[in-house]
């Protein structure tokens, strides 16, 4: 029988949607001048969440690390190509200051979960996991 | 349980079909050119198709597809998920990435994401409505593509982990297409308003 995993995946979608949420925020009040709190906050949740996820996976043990780094570096290679195309797009629109700070902290943190979470849900199910 | 093994060796695969990567660098590097140049023509060909191909794909895997599926045999599913899910992989983020980039570009190059414009109710719909669908397509879509597609690489297959995965990607790509029924009222709004 295959022990109980930590709550990995659902930690990494709350991230995903706190990281979603902080973005349309942003982008939904362009170009004007907007309190940077809402998303900030957002944004620093989102961090901590990857922060827990990465000290749960450290506690792991028995698990297939092998196939959980081979998805998410692949995975990470793609997402942050996605990212930084997007970076670029922000950048070439001028925008600047705290609020690309902001933006670059978004899509750091979206370019790192999603490398866990794939990971994650590959490597639970593998025949490695004791 | 000794009927959820399949036990028959499966044939090998690739889980991200290497053949067709030159195509999606075709797409990438067109849709930098079109961001970089801000021409109205490419803009609007790289959000439109890709939106298109994007909706219609949904749908058709949501509401045609998926109960076709939901009621084939587990070989027969491991069969189809074999020769479909690869292609899935590097097709939907391009056409996603193409359509999203491609339309913030062309609502910046119309001043649709200003707010004193008349679309940008609408323009900040979509994003929402876009957003909720990523949270879905990349929290429990694509793991779950993922998911089926090294469970087929074993050397026996769990019957139950797969039916499992596939019931998951199923239900989410038929919420997925029901919320792009929602996004195509948005756009046509926007184009006629």
């Amino acid at each position: 029988m295959k022990k109980k995993l930590p709550p990995v995946s659902e930690i990494s979608v709350l991230v995903l949607a706190l990281v979603v949420a902080g973005g349309v925020y942003l982008a939904a009040h362009l170009p004007k001048h907007v309190s940077l709190v809402p998303t900030t906050t957002l944004v620093a949740l989102a961090a901590i969440g990857v922060l827990v996820n990465l000290y749960l996976l450290s506690q792991i043990k028995g698990f297939d690390w092998e196939k959980f780094f081979l998805v998410a570096k692949w995975t990470l290679l793609a997402y942050g190509l996605i990212a930084g195309a997007l970076e670029y797009i922000f950048i070439k629109d001028g925008t600047k200051g705290s609020v690309l700070t902001l933006m670059s902290a978004t899509l750091v943190i979206f370019a790192l979960n999603l490398p866990i979470h794939f990971g994650f849900t590959v490597a639970r199910y593998s025949d490695k996991v004791s | 349980m000794a009927h959820d093994v399949i036990t028959e060796k499966p044939k090998e695969f690739k889980i991200v079909p290497t053949s067709a990567i030159p195509l999606v660098a075709i797409v990438y590097i067109g849709l930098i050119i079109a961001i970089a140049t801000n021409r109205l023509w490419a803009l609007d060909f790289f959000h439109v198709v890709g939106g298109a191909c994007w909706t219609a794909i949904d749908l058709f895997l949501g509401f045609v597809i998926g109960p076709i599926i939901g009621t084939m045999s587990i070989p027969a599913r491991v069969e189809f998920s074999k020769k479909f899910m690869p292609k899935m992989v590097l097709l939907m983020p391009t056409l996603v990435i193409a359509t999203l980039a491609g339309g913030w570009q062309l609502a910046r190059h119309e001043g649709f994401i200003l707010s004193s414009d008349k679309h940008h109710p609408w323009v900040v719909a979509s994003m929402i409505v876009v957003g909720v669908m990523a949270i879905i397509a990349l929290g429990f879509l694509e793991p779950a593509n993922l998911g089926v597609l090294f469970e087929l690489k074993k050397e026996r297959p769990n019957g139950e982990v797969i039916a499992k995965l596939m019931k998951r990607f199923l239900y989410t790509a038929g919420l997925t297409g029901a919320m792009q029924v929602a996004t195509l009222i948005i756009m046509t709004r926007i184009a006629t308003l």
